[in-house]
């Protein structure tokens, strides 16, 4: 029988990596740089830390570690081997190091907010100095300050505006292009027309000494609109982040023995049949079959289970399942791209993929007013050139104004500003909203899909009957040198003073043998500590054998968090009632269910089946929100209409969702629930008071008595008011 | 009101230098680990004055 010591045990971290000297670039001059995903850094002394640690080494040029995005960017002069001497640095302060893997993707999104940034720092610059000038032109009549004074200040205006109009209007121009090249229409079709026909506009009135010039109308245009769209893409950009962190989870390096050689290697460089050798406390990188060892291994990855399974020679494990207690020896059977993680991978982005359709509230009204202002516009200039007779230049004039007045400032602020404050609010009560459009989604749901383990439970099982103080004394005395889920829990429901053990084993699958008190004390499972009955439980358990004398039995569950069923009646109170998905056996399924008050409940339901599930539902039009934590609930968060994981999900589970809530309480789901129906509600009247304010504005530009000092009001009034209606979710307990 | 030929390109150029300064900061990097900016203030520079 194999067994091993605990000492052995205590480092969860692999060997130093090597092989990140394949991962190094030259740089111009001279130096090899290497960047690296760092985790586990929380704090500035995190920074300092990793980064004093890097200086040093000697040749190392330059070391900075981007707190936000986890990147760390070292810079050294001579060998490229040095790179595995860094990395090893890093990690012996003990932090988690992987490879980056550099992205195209993630390099153009960094260049496309800089973009973003750099247009609204010239809008931002040219609405500040065009009001300069346009205050004196709104306050003063051109009698008082004369022609030529007029006539300058319009012509400042221009220099100001017409190069802000072509510089930062890129982003509206762009996509007004190809949009319309792609024959469709979006908010930034009327958007830029408008910004075009009002430059083009004033410029030709300030030629011609005219009084018509709305050049800071324009630009304070853009600018407004240019906070709403870098919110807007700040907020895509984290969603977006995710495809990211689940390839870099497939990017590790592993150890592969070759001829008795241990020799680290790239994970997509496995291939099948090769002999891996996997440490205590390392994750699966492919699938495989042990040759050699046995040990506990966590599955919660995959199946969702909290208890360990046992494997031995023979025993199939999967990629992101993490080996527990022994060192294995394992054969290749699927290589990193055909894993079952790598197919979960698939789904996951298949299942995005699929949201891309769904077309944002936003763009569905810019789809009607587009034609509803132009036509608006054409109607004016008949009118007044064939019916009131004017002149064909003073018609089109007017017709130009009608444009300028309903340019959709107020619709296009109407959603960003009300998704902004409300993903901030949440944000300050532990709720992560990922997705731009998350909220809108979340508001239209009409089914409810939940997963049991870590969802509705906390996660983690509890000790539930107790036993005499004596017993449990000893059990958690011994229990506390394992890393077990079950002896942590053990642990954990003991706070009293502790007894010394000596001579601590660990048998892998089977449990913990010690001596206390003189005594031989094993902690583990029920055949193992000697009862005879069959395993038939309803519960997880534990058995406390002393001496081969007295024999104990420790009963865990898996508990409710404090206020699932609370927050279960209100999805019942408001017409939706969720269904419970589970992997989990029938009997625990069914007792939750009950104990939650959920009538309706599947279990034993593999990924493929939840997401069947939902197929079905998606096929009959149901928009569903779908609640889950696990690698099984994975493909289902990323198919759902609108997805939402706890905190202590796994991360990619927490990246295939749209909203991540922290904390214990359950509670957050609803909560998140009833914002989002409030944001929809905001977003509602914004665009009814954007119609408001064009039901009256299109008259007065229409009959053409527009001004500047009109325009000016009108378009900044509207915006100010759909602003000031959005900061009323803020408000809002 | 001749004044205004000196005072409205003074303004400008004003707001100008603040343009370039933008500019420069955001093409230095300055605003791509705003996270980290807020945490680095608190580590003293003990390492650099060593140097």
């Amino acid at each position: 029988m194999e067994q091993q010591t605990v000492s052995n045990l205590a480092g969860p971290h692999s060997p130093i990596n090597r092989g990140y000297e394949t991962l190094t670039e030259d740089t111009s001059n001279g130096a090899l740089t290497l960047s690296v995903l760092v985790s586990g850094a929380h704090c500035a002394a995190c920074i300092q830390k990793i980064e004093s640690s890097l200086k040093r080494h000697p040749e190392v040029t330059h070391a900075r570690l981007n707190f936000s995005t986890g990147l760390l960017a070292m810079e050294w002069l001579g060998d490229k081997t040095t790179a595995n001497d860094l990395v090893g640095d890093v990690e012996r302060l003990g932090y988690g190091v992987r490879p980056y893997d550099l992205g195209k993707e993630k390099e153009s999104m960094d260049s496309e907010e800089r973009f973003l940034l750099l247009c609204l720092g010239v809008a931002g610059f040219s609405m500040g100095n065009i009001m300069l000038v346009s205050v004196g032109l709104w306050t003063t009549s051109a009698e008082t300050m004369g022609m030529a004074t007029r006539d300058f200040m319009h012509w400042v205006s221009a220099l100001i505006a017409i190069p802000t109009i072509i510089y930062s209007g890129r982003p509206f121009f762009r996509s007004a292009a190809a949009a319309l090249k792609a024959g469709r229409t979006n908010m930034d079709v009327p958007i830029s027309v408008g910004l075009i026909l009002t430059g083009s506009m004033s410029l030709f009135e300030t030629i011609n000494h005219g009084e018509h010039a709305y050049f800071d109308s324009a630009v304070m245009l853009i600018f407004f609109l240019l906070i709403g769209r870098y919110f807007d893409f700040r907020a895509r950009k984290k969603a977006q982040s995710s495809a990211a962190a689940l390839l870099s989870s497939l990017s590790g390096f592993a150890t592969v023995l070759e001829d008795g050689k241990p020799r680290h290697v790239l994970v997509k460089d496995i291939v099948e049949g090769q002999e891996l050798r996997i440490a205590s406390g390392d994750k699966f990188p492919v699938d495989g079959e042990i040759i050699e060892g046995i040990s506990d291994v966590d599955v919660s990855l995959v199946t969702g289970e909290t208890i360990p399974v046992t494997v031995e020679a023979g025993s199939s494990v999967y990629a992101g399942t993490v080996n527990l207690s022994a060192p294995l020896l394992v054969r290749v059977t699927k290589k990193a791209t055909n894993s079952l993680l790598a197919d979960i991978a698939r789904l996951l982005e298949k299942a995005t993929q699929s949201q891309a359709h769904y077309v944002r509230l936003a763009d569905r009204a810019a789809k009607f007013y587009t034609p509803v202002v132009h036509t608006l516009a054409l109607i004016t200039f008949l009118i007044w050139w064939g019916i009131v007779g004017a002149e064909w230049q003073q018609s089109l004039m007017i017709a130009i104004t009608v444009l300028i007045i309903t340019c959709p400032c107020a619709l296009g602020l109407a959603v960003p500003v009300v998704q902004v404050l409300a993903t901030n609010k949440l944000m300050k009560q532990g709720i992560l909203v990922k997705s731009g459009d998350a909220l809108e989604r979340l508001a239209v749901i009409d089914r409810v899909l939940m997963d049991k383990t870590g969802t509705l439970t906390a996660g983690n099982p509890n000790l539930i009957i107790a036993q005499a103080l004596d017993y449990l004394r000893t059990a958690a005395s011994l229990a506390a040198y394992s890393n077990h889920p079950l002896s942590k829990s053990l642990t954990r429901a003991f706070h009293e003073p502790m007894l010394p053990v000596t001579n601590v084993k660990e048998y892998p699958g089977q449990g913990m043998e010690g001596t206390i008190e003189g005594k031989t004390v094993r902690l583990g499972s029920r055949k193992w500590c000697g009862d005879q009955n069959l395993d038939g439980s309803e519960h997880l358990e534990l058995w406390l054998n002393i001496s081969n004398e007295t024999l104990v039995p420790f009963y865990f569950a898996d508990q409710l968090r404090p206020d699932t069923a609370e927050t279960i009646r209100k999805f019942h109170r408001n017409g939706l009632n969720p269904v419970l998905l589970s992997g989990d056996r029938d009997i625990i399924v069914k007792n939750i269910a009950q104990e939650c008050a959920i009538e309706s409940f599947h279990a034993e339901q593999t990924p493929a089946m939840k997401l069947a599930y939902l197929d079905d539902l998606k096929k009959n039009d149901h928009k569903v929100l779908m609640v889950g934590d696990g690698l099984n609930d994975a493909p289902t968060l990323a198919a759902a209409h609108i997805s939402i994981a706890p905190g202590t999900a796994i991360d990619i589970a927490q990246n295939a969702a749209d909203i991540v809530f922290m904390g214990e309480k359950f509670g957050a789901v609803y909560q998140t629930f009833d914002t989002a129906r409030f944001t929809q509600k905001l977003v509602k009247q914004n665009f009814k008071l954007a119609v408001i304010y064009n039901v009256i504005a299109i008259p007065v530009a229409a009959l053409g008595f527009l001004t500047p000092l009109l325009a000016a009001i009108a378009m900044s009034g509207s915006s100010l008011v759909v602003i000031l209606n959005s900061f009323r979710i803020v408000r809002k307990s | 009101m001749d004044i205004l030929i000196y005072l409205v390109p003074i303004a400008l150029l004003l707001g100008f230098i603040w343009l370039v300064a933008f500019i420069w900061s955001l093409k230095s990097g300055q605003y791509s680990d705003l996270d980290g900016a807020a945490q680095r203030i608190l580590i003293d520079d003990e390492d650099e004055i060593k140097k």
